[in-house]
């Protein structure tokens, strides 16, 4: 019956947890050799993956800048429930604290800025949450849909902030240049080491943005310790507590609003965090920057990706900024693609791509309940 | 094709996500007409929560002319009463006489119109639901209210976390104190499942379990705050004789486990035979209060349940 081999076929172990039983010195080893691959990334210029139309590097660059906004975002949505559709708002507030202090009202160098960018960041999030985290679901969606309008209107109508025009010459981050790393050439169909292309580690120049994307892997990995870390404790419990049933978690002791506000805050300072990496490598912001459709395409990444595990939602964000690099070509039809690819994903995999483990471990007892009934019925 | 035998009502189960509609109603690890058997040896003495002990028989909690008004609706009349510390106490009643608004009132969802809900002699006041829980009330709800998509064990641990204060900086330099309370709340849930016969489901999501263990890990739970008053809303509902039974047992073992329990129950003879004393509500009023032998021969108790006109039965 095809019921049974469906269901056999899922109790078997899955990639995940082949990977997870390997002895931790090979782990190590895995871990190390796919850093260096995605180091070396921009570098290879692999076919068919290199972006055609435009600087692979940059493209690099945008996309970890989602996969650092859809870690956060995940937080708030994903692991506290919060339905957030203004975080956009919050990576304006880091981009924008970084124009002000280093270009506009200040000369702060670039990394100074960074911490500046995030507290501030964290404010707004504690600020925006304080009142209205007290609503619940469809309430909370649209107030920080209007958070996020109100953020950039203000860009747009405050002349300290540059008003419609934005803010450039932002200084870019401090680098030390040290020695030339080569590219690969594959013009002539075999793999060659290009001398004549190179890239200077570690160099924040205006036309390689290699040493930018280098700097975001960095930070998305200090991000994804921390949000390992930190999930994996009282408050990652606290917050699925209250995702799950608010009222019950209070009467069990978790103060909610507390945890709901801890979550808008850490995920506000993440944004405001790429805000400020996106403000050091563009040089130059504008309120167009920070479009409402930036929010929705966030947070499409957590939810095409699977709100609640981190690696589904790194995921989630590499396919909604990568796919319209890549087929540029194709760009009247970007549009149209991205919303059937949502339709068909809704349909087929409602949990998103990488469904959070707790979905997966129903799953498999769902299939392991219809082997057991399966066998009864053949007995 | 044979039906697998379900012991409980469908209905009853917490509404799974659309996407298991054709969820089996025995859930998967629970091979058909297992009941699950508790450990009564298992040591799950409340722990020390910082609030003060009170000797064995002196007033824990006290509801004092409490009124609770919706609008026009009275739904708890000057309700007074009190449990005293190691008994178990039922409160008992036609449905909705006010026995959940009640209990919603002693956990602090619900703010008294006038009266006040004293404990270890001092009134609840405005607190919030989580503080109340910090000073030693737990409860259960009548309708399984678990984190569904949690495993059990989690679950649990929500309810130890609940004295514990590890914040995103502790826990994100993993310094010793995540690293005590961790441990130590491990320990605890760990135990509290065991008692309750559920530590070989740790791992299981709570929506998988069977319906008796959703029930058996709700109070698991609810243990877990080391509450010096346990309130149990109706759980025996949707059980079967046997596992009627067998809750019985639970609730006495947990009382001599040095708890105190406050019980919600419609099913007489479980009432009947499980508490030292039993207070009855009728339209939000208080029409008894005494021991099992006393309500049961109670008229305006009879009167109540039956349904007989209030003349006959003065």
């Amino acid at each position: 019956m095809t019921t049974t081999q469906n269901a056999t076929k899922k109790v078997r172990p899955n990639l995940n947890e082949r990977i997870a039983d390997l002895p931790l010195p090979i782990k190590v080893v895995l871990w190390i050799i796919f850093a260096l691959f995605l180091f070396a990334l921009p570098l290879l210029n692999i076919p068919f993956i290199t972006t055609p139309d435009s600087d692979f590097g940059g493209v690099l660059f945008t996309v970890s800048t989602y996969v650092l906004v859809a870690l956060g975002l995940n937080i708030v949505v994903g692991y506290a429930g919060l339905l957030d559709l203004g975080y956009v708002g919050f990576y304006a507030v880091g981009a924008y604290t970084v124009g002000v202090l280093s270009s506009q009202h200040g000369s702060l160098p670039w990394l100074w800025c960074v911490p500046i960018a995030i507290l501030v960041a964290m404010a707004s999030g504690v600020i925006l949450g304080a009142p209205t985290l007290r609503v619940r679901g469809d309430y909370l969606a649209i107030v920080t849909l209007g958070f996020g309008e109100i953020v950039r209107l203000t860009l747009i109508n405050s002349e300290w902030l540059g008003g419609a025009q934005g803010i450039s010459e932002i200084p870019r981050p401090p680098g030390i240049e040290l020695f030339e790393v080569p590219s690969i050439d594959w013009s002539t169909g075999v793999p060659v080491v290009d001398l004549g292309t190179t890239t200077t580690f570690l160099k924040f120049g205006i036309s390689d943005f290699i040493p930018y994307y280098w700097l975001a892997l960095v930070v998305i990995a200090l991000v994804l310790v921390f949000d390992i870390l930190v999930k994996n404790s009282r408050v990652g419990r606290a917050w699925e507590a209250t995702r799950e049933d608010e009222d019950a978690a209070e009467l069990m002791g978790v103060p909610t609003f507390r945890f709901k506000l801890l979550a808008f805050a850490l995920g506000a300072a993440i944004g405001g965090l790429s805000g400020a990496m996106f403000a050091g490598k563009s040089g130059f912001i504008n309120p167009q920057s920070f479009e409402l459709l930036l929010s929705i395409l966030f947070l499409a990444a957590v939810v095409v990706g699977g709100q609640g595990n981190r690696w589904g939602v790194i995921l989630g964000a590499i396919v909604v900024s990568y796919f319209p690099e890549r087929f540029r070509e194709f760009a009247d039809f970007r549009v149209l693609v991205f919303g059937l690819a949502l339709m068909l994903l809704a349909i087929f995999r409602p949990q998103g791509l990488l469904p959070p483990r707790r979905t997966l471990r129903a799953k498999r007892a769902d299939a392991r309940q219809h082997v057991l009934e399966e066998g009864e019925a053949g007995a | 094709m044979p039906e697998p035998t379900n012991p409980e009502p469908v209905g009853a189960e917490p509404t799974p996500p659309s996407t298991a509609a054709e969820r089996p109603a025995t859930p998967a690890t629970a091979p058909v007409d297992e009941v699950t058997e508790i450990n009564p040896d298992v040591d799950i003495a409340p722990e020390d929560i910082g609030v003060p002990v009170v000797a064995e028989g002196e007033r824990l909690l006290e509801v004092d002319t409490v009124t609770l008004r919706f609008g026009g609706v009275v739904a708890l009349n000057e309700v007074s009463f009190h449990i005293n510390k190691g008994e178990i106490l039922g409160l008992i009643g036609p449905n909705g006489a006010g026995k959940t608004t009640c209990f919603n009132v002693m956990t602090g969802v619900y703010q008294p119109t006038s009266g006040e809900v004293r404990y270890l002699g001092k009134p609840l006041g405005k607190r919030h639901k989580y503080q109340i829980t910090k000073l030693g009330i737990a409860r259960t709800f009548q309708n399984i209210r678990l984190f569904a998509n949690m495993t059990a064990l989690e679950n649990v641990l929500v309810g130890v976390d609940a004295h514990h204060s590890t914040g995103v900086v502790t826990a994100m330099f993993r310094l010793p104190k995540h690293r005590r309370e961790e441990e130590q709340g491990r320990a605890r849930a760990m135990e509290l499942l065991e008692f309750m016969g559920l530590a070989g489901k740790a791992d299981e999501l709570a929506r998988n379990l069977p319906y008796g263990d959703q029930r058996r890990l709700e109070i698991a739970r609810a243990l877990a705050t080391s509450p010096q008053l346990l309130c149990l809303d109706e759980p025996a509902a949707g059980f079967n004789p046997a596992e009627k039974a067998k809750l019985m047992e639970l609730i006495r073992t947990i009382r001599d486990q040095g708890y105190t329990v406050l019980l919600i129950e419609h099913d007489m003879k479980l009432v009947m035979g499980v508490t030292d004393r039993i207070v009855v509500l009728e339209f939000g009023r208080k029409i008894a209060e005494g021991t099992p032998a006393e309500i049961r021969d109670n008229p305006a108790v009879i009167a109540a349940y039956l349904g007989v006109d209030e003349e006959d039965a003065s």
